[in-house]
């Protein structure tokens, strides 16, 4: 059955329905309407897994070329949809946590003037990303890969008015501009070394590749991933993407956009196969941001934050797994981590709904009292992402640190990393949970917003460090604001999320052969399996995990419940600042890099387009020097004639008496 | 022995040629200078025809006419000048008529 | 390589046209203001609905030129009246046809209606013809005859310092054209002198054998190259472009950026390439430097500009580059990419100078300053804006894409570099064009900026073509690319014919050879005997 087409083409239809009468379809329609496309497509992926399923193992893949792209000699593009295990496992969890974010959204946007605009991003948001996975070529991928950049660009700056959110937007496309070309050159390379972009084919030609292509494949689709997938050295942007709405924050800045770069290059296995060293340096690149991520996660303030740089270090997980060439891992996690983190957002959304759109978590404290359900959800997404089984986060966060201990050079190393990562993840969540749920009292009752010790981070807001807000609502939470739970619009979503976050792991349990379905069902579409440890060496390890994981909670309970511990001595500035990664760009790109743009811009009007008024200016020299010739005397220019007449004849004369 | 042959018609030319080019420099009236103009051109005149008479070549002649012809259209649009400017200013000096300085 | 003469009566038809109308126009009483723009819309629209009948009675499976038409002109001199349109020159004269009536429909002029739309229509028959001509002399006559019209363009109806960004931009062209001047006369006359015969200035005849020395003919391609390289811009010799396009008044801008520019494009592949294969392959370095030159060079200087029309004149620049890139690339590939790029271009940059154009007529400034929040009161304007914007910047799915990647793929097939190094553009298109757009339409809308009016019925008809084909050739850019195909093969095959030492780069899928690598082979002409030095293997 060939219904492929359907999965992206009903959130399609439904962005071009928005775009046309999407104001006059308004408030709520428009937002029912494009949920109904992205349940359709849903459905649709249900429909073509279950043909799928039903095909013998091993030729599971169905294609639908639906026409050729763009046809150019020997390099033909085919606008054509591959569905394979892989891709359909991301389609699903693509539409499922998608719908369930734009039912949220229906709730969480109530009211804005804009409402229409933002359910036609949203649904063109989702017609990119499936296009991203399921596109059966590198340049089809990259139409969803820039289409998702697209929509995640105008979700940022939506609410435009607030030139911080403006910024925020810019900045995430352009950074990701610069994984782009990482992936455009790899897509070039994998051109001239296969002679084909198609993944098929690729997958095909790969095992015989030299170790230095792949490499060089490896690095430069990397590169693009650490765009997309916000690691280091190009992470920067997405803290700042928080801007957006927090609907936008938890399906694309969480759940599915920011794992493409996970996704591509698990697309890309067969060459990262023969990647080499490109693979330990993807495996510490994701440690590093991991830990670093996590230790600035500590010391934020604004809910969303700590959220966004958690998702930064939970991406840095599944690098770490793409590095141990343990995909199944890194899918594994992406899938809970889609879930623990969307339902964490969206609660952290569902929270901020009911504080007056206050993020700043001192003027949270006690809200579980007023906020049950949600508080119940997010308790759910804490376990999860904090690695507490038998929780979703634990098992998948479990698979890739044993995973990554038999890695050839230093694989316990990486798992050390890991596993301080996930310790620190275990203390910030916790201390956020206390922040915003327990803590002793109702700080927004006794803290005004100005009382609040000033953190610096957030009173630079120049271009590159803009802190944007969520909404461009004005603060105001008085003393005497009773907080309400969000409507049940919004609650329904928590809840399935909350139940998928707790329930995910079922997807990979490690205790039987039989239990691995993940693995299973991509297993065909992937090459190379990492080696995992023995069975006693596993539990060993697992076992350090759950005990970090409960040493974290301990310590964020000791400082920040019984403050036995000084907060400040924790949360150092040089935390809250993200170790001064982005301010460094930005001096950089405010100092140097600005002044030597406009440097280039003063040599192109001075000495380029001088050069050239300087000709025109010494022709005019040049005349002005000779016009005293002109006297405008008739009988001076017939002297001239006459001199010149006697002249011709002398000269005339001596040639002919020489 | 004094001989009065062709060469005397050249001298003559070359004596008209000069008169006329001197009073062209020299003199400020314009109808003045434009008289000088005209017996430069009938200097030429004559030593095309003591030419053509000389060499036995009947082009020399040929050529009168057509200085004839361009002069007599010369004489048509200089006085038409000429009388404009004249209407513009009381006093006829080509000096005063210097617009095309540089 | 003529294909076919049948209904060759369209070739004088598209170029009389407009020359018609401009004399109807110049005939016109002067009290029938009102009448000025319907007639010139009137007569470029019947030009611009031949070029579509032309395009759809184009073959697309041929490669030499159809709709051929030769007469005699200066027979003594071998100058004919020779014209015909290829795969290459179907989409610009197409291009032409339907720019002109939108740029005309988009902008009106402040004052003398008539000339200006004379003009115009005068603009629109020259451009027509040089992208037919097959005869140099003709061709030189046409480029040249389009600098009045754009001269007077901007002189007559441009903004404050009009006069003298006219006056650098017909010198700085002119000086161009007299080296071309020198360079076509020396290739008719050395072509005669080393094939004998009749004097000639047919470009087939010439380029079937042109009998010129390889010094000669290297000399004579750098003349034709500095008169292109100022008409492309290609930097250094780019200054003139952002003074004519900031003074020239809106339809300018767009028929400049649209058409004006591709003359030397379309003439570094047509009298360049295809005239001098073996002097093009030699420059090859050369140009392929000034491209990217272009590419990075103009973007930079585009971000830090203050005034709108002067950014999009540098993203032209930069564009520009691309076109350049992907033509000396002297790939199939690259020389698609190229054409796309070209047509392409015309389409996104015509459709924002007539969008800046919009702001200026509701702000009165194009200082980025002064301009903040516009989407706030004109979102649809905002919303047309942000599609062009994202087109220019390359976004897959719209038009600019498909070009920009064939010209980089085809660059960094034969020359990985460069290749390389232009890759860097898409990263500063990225970030001048939509810095422009955060600066001028987000943020708070401040002072007169908060009530500036909506588009027009009128100007969303304007914009609604420009922005249906900026959709539909960003997905089904194989429209061009197939009709156009038979055409570049046969160029690439026309200089690996005549060039020694020149090897077509192609690389193909040949399956799975676990054995030897299963790396591509790039393939030679008909040598499949391995990789050029270039295929495959980079560590």
């Amino acid at each position: 059955m060939e219904l492929i087409w359907l999965i992206p083409a009903l959130p399609v239809a439904g962005f071009l329905l928005l775009a046309a009468a999407g104001r006059r379809i308004g408030d709520p329609g428009a937002g029912v309407l494009a949920s109904l496309a992205v349940v359709g497509s849903f459905a649709a992926s249900v429909a073509v897994l279950l043909t799928l399923a039903g095909e013998p193992e091993g030729s599971r893949q169905i294609t639908q070329t639906l026409w050729t792209w763009i046809p150019a000699d020997s390099f033909q593009v085919s606008f054509g949809l591959l569905a394979d295990e892989l891709s359909l496992m991301m389609c699903l969890f693509i539409t499922g946590v998608g719908a369930l974010i734009h039912v949220y959204a229906i709730g969480y946007m109530r009211g804005d003037p804009e409402f229409a605009r933002f359910f036609t991003y949203l649904n063109l948001f989702i017609a990119s990303m499936l296009l991203l996975v399921l596109g059966d070529n590198l340049i089809l991928t990259f139409l969803g890969w820039e289409g998702v950049g697209a929509c995640s660009y105008l979700l940022i700056s939506f609410w435009f008015t607030e030139p911080a959110n403006a910024s925020a937007g810019k900045k995430a496309f352009v950074t990701n501009r610069i994984g782009d070309f990482g992936f455009m050159l790899g897509t070039f390379l994998v051109f001239v070394t296969f002679g084909t972009i198609d993944y098929l084919q690729i997958d095909a030609a790969a095992p015989g590749v030299s170790s230095g292509t792949a490499t060089a494949i490896a690095l430069l689709f990397f590169l693009a991933a650490t765009g997309k997938s916000a690691q280091l050295p190009l992470f920067v942007w997405l803290p700042d993407a928080m801007a957006g709405p927090t609907p936008v924050s938890a399906l694309i800045h969480a759940a599915t956009m920011v794992t493409s770069g996970v996704f591509l290059l698990t697309r890309l296995s067969p060459i990262l196969e023969a990647a080499g060293w490109a693979n330990d340096l993807i495996a510490w690149v994701g440690a590093i941001t991991a830990l670093l991520a996590a230790g600035a996660a500590v010391a934020q303030n604004d809910i969303k934050k700590v959220l966004a740089y958690s998702t930064v270090s939970q991406l840095g997980f599944m690098f770490i797994a793409i590095g141990s060439q343990n995909y199944v891992g890194a899918l594994f996690h992406m899938i809970t981590h889609a879930f623990f983190k969307a339902l964490l957002f969206l609660g952290a959304g569902a929270v901020i709904y009911s504080m007056s759109h206050e993020q700043d978590m001192r003027r949270y404290g006690q809200l579980r009292k007023y906020l049950p359900v949600t508080f119940a959800t997010m308790f759910i997404g804490w376990l999860a992402i904090s690695g507490i089984p038998p929780f979703s986060g634990f098992w998948s966060k479990d698979e890739i640190l044993a995973g990554s201990f038999e890695v050839r050079p230093a694989g316990q190393l990486l798992w050390v990393a890991g596993i301080i990562a996930a310790l620190l993840t275990a203390f910030y969540m916790t201390r956020l949970m206390i922040m915003t749920f327990a803590g002793g009292t109702e700080q927004w009752r006794t803290r005004s917003e100005d009382l609040l010790p000033e953190v610096p981070h957030d009173v630079e807001a120049d271009d590159a460090h803009a802190s944007g807000h969520d909404d461009h609502h004005a603060h105001h939470l008085t003393p005497d604001h009773t907080p309400r739970e969000a409507p049940a619009v919004m609650l329904g979503p928590l809840v399935v999320l909350a139940a998928l976050a707790a329930v995910a792991g079922l997807l990979n349990l490690p205790f039987a052969d039989s239990l691995h379905f993940l693995d299973h069902w991509v297993e065909p579409t992937l090459e190379g399996q990492s080696g995992l440890p023995d069975a006693l060496v596993q539990w060993v390890l697992a076992l350090t995990s759950i005990v970090g994981a409960c040493l974290g909670v301990w310590f964020a309970w000791r400082v920040y419940q019984q403050h036995r511990v000084d907060r400040t001595r924790i949360e150092q500035p040089v935390l809250a600042h993200a170790w001064h990664i982005d301010d460094a760009y930005a001096r950089v790109v405010a100092g140097p890099g600005e002044a030597s743009f406009q440097g280039l811009a003063d040599f192109d009007h001075d000495v380029v387009d001088g050069a050239v008024r300087g000709v025109g200016g010494a022709t005019q020299q040049a005349g002005d020097a000779v016009r005293g010739l002109q006297t405008g005397f008739v009988r001076s220019y017939a002297f001239g004639i006459g001199l010149g007449a006697v002249a011709l004849v002398l000269f005339a004369v001596v040639r002919m008496s020489l | 022995m004094f001989t009065f042959d062709d060469s005397w018609y050249l001298v003559l030319g070359a004596i008209l040629f000069s008169i006329g080019a001197v009073g062209l420099v020299v003199r400020r009236n314009p109808l003045v200078m434009f008289m000088c103009v005209e017996l430069m051109l009938n200097a030429v005149n004559l030593t095309f025809v003591a030419f053509g008479s000389l060499l036995g070549d009947v082009g020399g002649q040929t050529v009168v006419f057509f200085v004839l012809v361009v002069a007599a259209a010369e004489v048509v649009v200089g006085l038409a000048i000429i009388v404009a400017i004249m209407r513009r200013r009381a006093e006829a000096n080509a000096d005063d008529v210097s617009l095309l300085r540089g | 390589m003529i294909a076919s003469e049948t209904l060759n009566w369209l070739v004088p038809a598209l170029i009389l046209t407009p020359f018609v109308g401009a004399a109807v126009l110049a005939v016109m009483p002067a009290r029938r203001a009102e009448l000025f723009r319907p007639v010139a819309l009137l007569f470029s629209a019947a030009t611009g609905i031949l070029a579509v009948y032309l395009l759809t009675q184009f073959d697309g499976n041929e490669a030499g030129f159809q709709f051929a038409l030769q007469q005699p002109w200066v027979e003594r001199l071998g100058i004919s009246l020779a014209f015909g349109v290829d795969g290459i020159s179907v989409f610009l004269v197409v291009l032409t046809g339907v720019i002109f009536p939108i740029a005309m429909l988009g902008a009106t002029p402040h004052h003398d209606p008539k000339p200006y739309y004379a003009w115009l229509c005068v603009l629109m028959g020259a451009s027509m013809g040089v992208f037919m001509a097959l005869d140099l002399v003709l061709f030189f006559v046409f480029f040249e005859l389009v600098l009045v019209p754009m001269y007077f363009l901007i002189g007559l109806w441009g903004y404050a310092e009009r006069t003298a960004a006219a006056t650098k931009f017909f010198l700085y062209t002119m000086f161009g054209s007299a080296l071309m001047l020198v360079g076509l006369v020396a290739t008719a006359v050395l072509h005669q002198r080393g094939v004998g015969g009749q004097l000639t200035f047919n470009l087939l005849e010439i380029a079937r054998d042109p009998g010129i020395s390889t010094n000669a003919a290297r000399l004579i391609f750098v003349a034709f190259a500095v008169a292109f390289a100022i008409k492309v811009p290609l930097v250094p010799l780019h200054t003139w472009l952002p003074d004519a396009h900031t003074q020239a008044p809106t339809a300018g801008s767009v028929i400049l950026a649209a058409v004006m520019l591709k003359l030397g494009t379309y003439g570094f592949l047509r009298f360049g390439i295809y005239l001098f294969p073996e002097a093009a392959v030699w420059a090859k370095p050369v140009l392929l430097t000034m491209a990217v030159l272009g590419i990075t060079y103009g973007a930079i200087v585009a971000t830090m500009q203050t005034d709108l029309k002067r950014l999009v004149a540098y993203s032209s620049i930069a564009h520009l580059g691309f076109i350049v890139l992907g033509l000396f690339s002297l790939t199939v590939v690259g020389i698609e990419g190229g054409i796309l790029v070209m047509v392409n271009h015309g389409i996104t940059t015509g459709a924002l100078f007539l969008l800046v154009g919009m702001v200026y007529e509701r702000r009165h400034t194009r200082e980025i300053s002064q301009l903040s929040g516009l989407q706030k009161s004109a979102p649809l304007l905002a919303a047309v804006m942000t599609i062009v914007v994202l087109a220019s910047v390359g976004l897959p799915g719209l038009n600019g894409f498909p070009g920009e990647l064939l010209a980089l793929l085809g660059a960094f097939q034969t020359s990985r570099v460069w290749g390389v190094i232009a890759v860097t553009g898409v990263i500063l298109a990225a970030l001048y064009l939509l810095w422009a757009y955060q600066r001028t339409f987000h943020g708070p809308a401040t002072g007169e900026n908060a009530t500036i009016r909506d588009m027009r019925p009128s100007e969303v008809l304007v914009m609604a073509p420009l922005v249906v084909l900026i959709v539909v050739l960003g997905l089904f850019p194989g429209l061009m690319i197939d009709r156009m195909e038979p055409s570049v093969k046969a160029l690439v095959a026309h200089v690996d014919e005549r060039v020694e030492d020149f090897e077509e780069t192609r690389y193909e899928f040949v399956g799975p050879s676990p054995d030897t690598g299963g790396e591509a082979e790039g393939h030679s002409g008909g040598d499949s005997s391995g990789g050029t030095g270039e295929g495959g293997g980079a560590g």
